[in-house]
């Protein structure tokens, strides 16, 4: 049978993906940015809008890391303001489960849920570094082996939280003076290794019962979390081959929850460029990722894999005759820098060796991929492929331009791919959950993922 | 002179039985549609700002548990997120949410106001609260606090609580100042030649340390329009006071009369006097509920405590009468040195509606009320300049 697409737009990031350079890049603080782009993914009958988070601001050599976009505002603050200028798009909301306690963090997803009648989505994220909890009361308090067990107890109290409101709470009724219809709010207890909490939730149930979840982890702990727990998978598998590994891999997780594989949407985070022809949407591409790596930008690629000041080395020329220093390094709170670095710095060095690259040739090389490059027909086409062939169930496209970035997308690719029956005309129903086609969250469902 | 005039939102109105009279829509509570409607009308009324109630418990007649009661008003949505909802909808109108200082991370509350700064062009404002109640605290499971004692002899260990959360509160207010302020307005500079997007030299780590907690900063939300939202605290007696001449631009007070008034003034400004405060004095304001209606207020406002099953408790005064009565008074006690008043309607949308439709003409009659938003941001509108960051290097 055919599959149906997904797709999702993520608001430009604060990594070197978003162009900051070009003329046409906007602020990245601007309401109005927020909602050009939101209002062009509803234009496109996109699932969701996505924003990502950062508690702390990156550093780099023990600075504030300044090549970057830098500065954004606080996702379920914006969410709700989107939620009144659209009416269909999903909007999904990276809230951090180190950094935050279950009963504040369930009440503002259910008002998200309330005010854009059904719409919202949480991608729950977790922390563990003391440099993130140096913004916060509890510091670096948990460590990086508990981040999962804290995030899965979090979201299971949250249910619990939302689970604690029927549906009918709320009768409102002035004929019969009740305003709660008894039994409708069921007092919580909540006692684990991570929180032991007790009292009334002061919310009622958001129209989706429980907002859509989703997960970004790519760790084993991270994917059976996924399996266990979420509604979508944001993958970073863009790749047709690993896609297809990550997605076997992912879904065959679920029967172990009970689940089904159409459960869970795999989303892998994708960058996409249009061209006329396949070599202007190639010459473009080229110029993007040249535009996405200035000079400083690759030096700072290998300073942070290094490990190292290489302040004095010239960008365009050999890359250092160094061994990484494999220590403390010098880059925090960029994810992208937290693996092996000795092995990436192997790579990279017989990379560059064989194809004879300066570090900004190398850099450019391996730090600013590019998923989908090609006509509109092709892109199209490629990413019915993809999902067609069990690489994905749809897309998160991560634009390179704020606010313009999705709009060739919207008005060129997405059009073909309705003309194939591949992707809705139109929104069926009111909720994100409509959109995914997942179930409603009902009450007696809430058991299930209590493993 | 113009008078200030805010109005405050919360549930169905003050009363708790509002809910169930002619004109409430008590069905709407948890709609976008709802809040809306009563900011766009409060809009409409040309009226300073509004702000939006909030707690992280369920609400309750009793101090220190819930009451069990389901016939009054029970539940509410986040208040910031509220008020970024009906930003876009709006355009000139101050949006002021409640957040609680004892339990939400200051970080958390610095970069959500400055966003609806941000989105609202300028009209954010914060109101930090304390909450005290033990029920509340064991929602969050990370601190117990003893029963609140609000008798003429107090336990000891809830006046040494109160006072504890008030230096709490003071802190995160400091903290959330300072994060505001952490980048300069024109920090965003995207050099091309040098490859920066932002000069790091005008990002300040605020360094923050206190007997409750630490934050280290920069806030991860540029400086926003305002560069410092509106903060205003609700106070009844000294050590709220206090508070407020330390943190807050705005003081809600709660007079009885105009002598109460005067009295209450001159507690604020010894207050004032008290912590030091620099700058421009605190703005005052008289909170009053209110139920208006050209004939009968004091009719439908007995017919509501009789729903309710007793007299309205507030520690407001409560008003009933006409709008030209109120406007009487309002001006009346404006002369004990007020600079305006938060109204807290009784009924929603009715005596909103009162006011913005018969208060303000009333007001405007007597030369008393603006005929027209002057300015766009809310600080401007209280005559409170736009600060420099604290941290902008003086050339």
């Amino acid at each position: 049978m055919t599959k149906q697409i997904h797709l999702a737009a993520h608001f430009p990031g604060v990594n070197n993906t978003t162009v900051w350079s070009d003329p046409r890049s906007g602020s990245q603080i601007d309401f109005d940015s927020f909602r050009h782009l939101a209002q062009t993914a509803e234009r496109g009958k996109f699932d969701f809008f996505f924003l990502a988070e950062g508690l702390r601001l990156r550093e780099a050599k023990g600075r504030i890391h300044d090549l970057d976009v830098v500065g954004r505002p606080e996702s379920l603050t914006v969410l709700s303001a989107l939620a009144a200028v659209t009416t269909r798009l999903g909007l999904a909301a990276t809230v951090n489960s180190t950094f935050n306690e279950p009963y504040e963090v369930a009440r503002r997803l259910a008002t998200l849920d309330h005010l854009s009648g059904g719409r919202a989505a949480w991608n729950v994220v977790t922390s563990f570094d003391a440099f993130t909890g140096e913004n916060f009361r509890r510091g670096g308090f948990l460590d990086e082996a508990d981040r999962y067990t804290r995030a899965k107890e979090f979201l299971q109290t949250a249910r619990e939280l939302w689970d604690s409101w029927a549906p009918d709470a709320v009768a409102a009724d002035p004929e019969s003076g009740r305003f709660l219809r008894p039994g409708g709010v069921t007092p919580f207890r909540h006692e684990g290794r991570h929180f032991d909490i007790s009292g009334v939730f002061s919310t009622p149930r958001g129209p989706q019962g429980h907002p859509v979840i989703i997960q970004a982890g790519d760790s084993d702990e991270g994917r059976e979390f996924a399996a266990s727990s979420a509604d979508v998978i944001f993958s970073r598998h863009s790749r047709l081959e690993e896609g297809r590994a990550f997605y076997r891999d992912v879904k065959r997780r679920l029967a172990a929850y009970g689940r089904r594989p159409e459960d869970l949407k795999i989303l892998p985070a994708v960058t996409y460029v249009l061209g006329d022809t396949e070599a202007e949407a190639a010459e473009r591409a080229a110029e993007i990722r040249r535009a996405q790596v200035s000079p400083q930008t690759a030096l700072y690629f290998v300073e942070a894999v290094w490990g190292r000041d290489l302040s004095g080395y010239d960008p365009d020329g050999p890359l250092p005759d160094l061994e990484p220093d494999l220590d403390d390094g010098v880059s925090k709170g960029h994810a992208q820098f937290r693996g092996d670095r000795g092995a990436v710095a192997a790579k990279w060095r017989a990379l560059a060796e064989e194809k004879n690259l300066s570090i900004r040739e190398l850099v450019v090389e391996v730090a600013a991929p590019q998923t989908f490059v090609g006509t509109p027909r092709s892109v199209a086409d490629e990413i019915d492929r993809f999902v067609q062939t069990d690489a994905a169930d749809g897309f998160i496209f991560v634009p390179h331009l704020t606010p313009g970035g999705l709009d060739d997308l919207v008005d060129k690719v997405v059009p073909l791919l309705q003309e194939k029956g591949v992707f809705r005309a139109d929104y069926t129903g009111p909720t994100l959950r409509d959109h995914l086609g997942l179930a409603p969250r009902t009450l007696t469902t809430r058991t299930e993922e209590i493993s | 002179m113009t008078l200030s005039l805010a109005v405050a939102l919360d549930g169905a109105g003050w009363h708790p039985a509002a809910w169930r009279s002619g004109s409430a829509r008590p069905g709407r509570l948890f709609t976008p549609g709802y809040w809306a409607e009563l900011v766009t009308e409060a809009e409409r009324g040309l009226l300073d700002f509004v702000t939006f109630e909030d707690a992280l418990g369920l609400q309750s007649t009793h101090l220190n548990e819930l009451d069990g009661r389901l016939d009054q008003v029970r539940g509410r949505l986040d208040a910031v997120l509220i008020a970024s909802a009906v930003a876009p909808l709006t355009s000139r109108i101050g949006l002021v949410p409640t957040t609680s200082t004892t339990h939400t991370e200051p970080f958390h509350v610095a970069i959500g106001i400055a966003s609806l700064d941000h989105i609202s062009r300028g009209r954010a404002g914060w109101r930090p609260r304390l909450s005290p109640r033990p029920d509340q605290a064991r929602h969050f499971g990370r601190r117990v606090l003893p029963p609140l004692d609000l008798s003429d002899d107090p336990d000891p260990a809830s006046t040494s609580s109160v006072a504890d959360l008030f230096g709490e509160a003071a802190d995160a207010v400091e903290v959330v100042r300072r994060l505001w302020d952490s980048w300069e307005d024109d920090a965003e500079i995207r050099d091309v030649a040098t490859g920066r997007f932002i000069d790091r030299e005008r990002l300040h780590y605020i360094d923050f340390r206190g007997e409750w907690f630490s934050v280290r900063g920069p806030s991860i939300t540029p400086r926003s329009p305002q560069g410092q939202p509106l903060v205003t605290s609700l106070a009844h007696d000294t050590l709220p006071y206090e508070f407020a001449a330390r943190s807050s631009d705005v003081v809600y007070v709660t007079p009885r009369d105009r002598a109460d008034a005067a009295a209450i003034v001159g507690r604020v400004r010894e207050a004032e006097a008290a912590v030091g405060r620099p700058g421009a004095p605190l703005k005052i304001f008289g909170d009053l509920v209110v139920f208006l209606d050209a004939d009968g207020a004091a009719g439908r406002k007995a017919r509501l405590d009789e729903l309710d099953g007793g007299e309205l408790v507030s520690d407001a005064h409560v008003f009933t009468g006409t709008p030209e009565g109120l406007a009487g008074l309002l001006l009346d006690w404006r002369e004990a040195g007020l600079d305006g008043f938060r109204l807290r309607p009784g009924e929603l949308p009715h005596d909103l509606t009162a006011i913005t439709r018969g208060l303000v003409p009333e007001l405007r009659a007597r030369n008393a009320f603006r005929a027209a938003y002057e300015t766009a941001d809310l600080r401007g509108r209280l005559g409170l300049p736009r600060p420099g960051s604290r941290y902008a290097k003086v050339s």
